[in-house]
């Protein structure tokens, strides 16, 4: 009883198309799950089917104990914020944070209260008589959240709500959703293709493709150990470097480089001879002074530099293979320039070629 | 900031200048003149004559506006003009259009929107081999189902009655008017329907307090569509009805096409102009409710 929402077994399907197979989900009592992934990937059919706007082909869903899988979405205890807002365009803000609870039957006086609380918390008392047409697009989604908030829930489930809006205002929204969570505790289920979004706001990141989960864990084990290419190469920015070679002993070969893989952890003991994927991330190669202490030293030449003001990108080549390293946004670095770098094996990941799997 | 001395500037700069008499413009105005004047003067010509007296419209000046201005013409069209046996003007037939056209206008419009949101809303098991039979009732031709409707008005006991015709109406609507009502829902954005569904509103509920409100425009379109159809139709009245219960179409065709006695120009063009005048005035009237964009403000504007 401690799980929030509980999802299991559950298909879906369009048609001959399966969307979502056979999909397995525990989220617990006010838990931040963020189910991520490019599009198509089902997460958002997954949401609309946990709010009970999609009717599921096969499986299970529980919310707070129940078994919601046949129930309207209104009855589910669920609020939902959406990725266009869809506020009631005729309706002024009072009138879209009321509607639901009206047609709950609920008592105006109670109605008026509930209003007054959510537009204290979001502040968003002077819009009450507004219609949508006359707020600007920040706004809109707070009076979005409000909707999900008045009616009292204990699972609120977003569908990209800041996708709509400008960098700024998204980079501020985050935040208010992540104090929003902190202050009231509810289960949130956070649809998003935005990996800063979801390394920000989450307890665990669910990391979805094809209809299937990934890897669900927590924003540190999703960056850190991710469990095979696809995740490691869909997490981070810039995203991750892949060297194909082959693992000997505690060796990777790599052209005509040789890494030992001293002070990584194998998932299942180091296996012998076989084709495999180093990937390093861009902001875990040391350039400087720092180089002097990593396992791993060699020179490469400078081929393109990318300055970002905080940090600065250089692309090179390590053995033939295209390679990323971020260096610090102060360092000094030209074209044609050679480069010392280190490698600390122990940040990095292997996986197998054949598989893509985490080794 | 950075600092820009003001300097002068040669060549061209600003706006383009644009000439207002160029071959471009005499061209395009001229054509629309001549297309102008084809259209107005056919309707001038009626204007004129309907105000003119017998005796002067035998002189045949047919442009000339008249000597001596007449509204004659105009009350005996509207009250006097015989039909055949009756002489009580259009006056009948207008009411017999008003009765049939109001209780069509708002059946039809009434049913194929519900049915329209249904088919955009709220998918339902063959909603798609629905719609497609609906559809092919659009091409089907007036004239194929005549008889088929005459004999079911006769079983039915309706046959003749102004009741009869606007089940007729409404039924023949029904194809043209769900397609653009289901077009219309569905380029609605299908969050707020979603968002309506979360905050506990039912079929009826998002039908009448979301759907309704954002559906203007398309409510304006129909009732245009339908009024001007339904008020023109001249087929379904003279086949449906009785001399009693027809439609103004019918009786302006009768007192128009009467051989006994003179041809009376004047009357004709009075009732012609008429007749024409409620469609006239829908489009009048409506114009503006067309172009008011309703869904502003319910998705990123």
């Amino acid at each position: 009883m401690n799980n929030s929402v509980e999802i299991k077994n559950l298909d879906l399907e369009f048609g001959s198309v399966k969307v979502l197979q056979n999909l397995n989900l525990e989220i617990g009592k006010g838990e931040f799950l963020v189910l991520l992934g490019s599009s198509g990937c089902g997460k958002s059919t997954l949401l609309n089917c946990i709010a009970g706007l999609l009717d599921v082909t096969a499986g299970q869903i529980h919310i707070n104990g129940n078994n919601v899988t046949w129930s309207e979405p209104s009855e589910r205890g669920i609020g939902m914020v959406f990725q266009s807002y869809a506020l009631y365009p005729q309706m002024t803000v009072e009138g879209n944070l009321s509607f639901g609870l009206k047609n709950a039957k609920l008592p105006k006086t109670e109605i008026a209260q509930r209003i007054k609380r959510a537009s204290e918390v979001l502040q968003i008392e002077p819009l009450l008589k507004r219609k949508p047409a006359a707020l600007s697009g920040g706004q809109r989604q707070r009076v979005a959240i409000g909707r999900a908030l008045v009616r009292d829930v204990d699972v609120f489930l977003f569908d990209e709500p800041l996708s709509n809006l400008d960098a700024k205002l998204r980079a501020d929204l985050r935040v208010e959703i992540k104090r929003l969570h902190q202050n009231l505790e509810n289960t949130m289920i956070y649809v998003t293709h935005d990996q800063i979004e979801a390394m920000t706001l989450a307890d665990r990141i669910a990391i979805m493709r094809g209809g299937q989960i990934m890897q669900l864990g927590t924003p540190d084990e999703i960056y850190g150990q991710p469990i095979n290419k696809y995740v490691a190469g869909f997490i981070g920015s810039p995203s991750m470097n892949f060297l194909d070679g082959r693992i000997k002993g505690r060796e990777f070969e790599f052209g005509d480089l040789s890494i030992p893989m001293t002070g990584y952890n194998f998932v299942n003991g180091s296996p012998t001879d076989s084709e495999t994927t180093l990937g390093i991330r861009p902001e875990h190669v040391v350039t400087g002074e720092l180089v002097g202490n990593a396992p791993f030293q060699t020179d490469v030449t400078v081929g393109l530099i990318e300055p970002t003001g905080s940090d600065t990108l250089v692309d090179c080549e390590l053995a033939g293979t295209p390679f990323r390293v971020r260096m610090d946004g102060q360092a000094k670095v030209s074209v044609g320039e050679t480069l010392r770098i280190g490698l600390n094996p122990s940040r990095a990941s292997l996986f197998d070629k054949q598989t893509e799997l985490r080794l | 900031m950075v600092d820009v001395s003001p300097s002068t500037l040669s060549g061209p700069q600003g706006p383009k200048p644009r000439k207002v008499i160029s071959r471009r413009n005499i061209f395009l105005y001229g054509t629309l003149f001549v297309v102008a004047i084809y259209y107005a003067l056919p309707l001038y010509v009626m204007i004129i004559t309907s105000l003119k007296g017998m005796p002067e419209i035998r002189l045949g000046n047919v442009f000339s506006p008249p000597v001596e201005v007449t509204f004659a013409p105009w009350v005996k069209a509207w009250s006097e003009a015989c039909t055949g046996l009756t002489c009580d003007g259009l006056s009948t037939g207008f009411w017999n259009s008003v009765k049939i056209t109001v209780p069509s206008v708002f059946m039809s419009i009434a049913i194929a929107s519900v049915n329209g949101y249904a088919l955009a809303n709220w998918k339902f098991k063959g909603a798609d081999v629905f719609f497609t039979i609906l559809i092919f009732g659009a091409f089907i031709p007036y004239q194929v189902m005549l008889y088929p409707i005459v004999i079911m008005l006769r079983e039915m006991g309706i046959y003749g009655s102004l009741g009869g015709l606007v089940i007729v109406h409404t039924i023949f609507g029904m194809p043209i008017l769900t397609l653009l009502f289901r077009n219309y829902f569905t380029s609605l954005p299908e969050e707020l329907f979603k968002a309506a569904r979360v905050d506990g509103a039912g079929f009826w509920g998002i039908y009448f307090r979301i759907m309704l409100p954002m559906s203007v425009p398309i409510f304006t379109v129909a009732v245009i569509l339908q009024v001007t159809g339904i008020w023109n139709d001249f087929l379904f009245g003279v086949v449906y009805a009785r001399p009693e219960t027809y439609p103004m179409t019918v009786a302006l065709n009768n007192i128009v096409n009467s051989t006994q006695g003179v041809k009376e120009y004047n009357v004709n063009m009075a009732a012609t102009i008429i007749t024409g005048l409620v469609p006239l005035t829908i489009y009048f009237v409506s114009g503006k409710l067309f172009v008011r964009g309703i869904a502003a403000g319910a998705v990123k504007g």
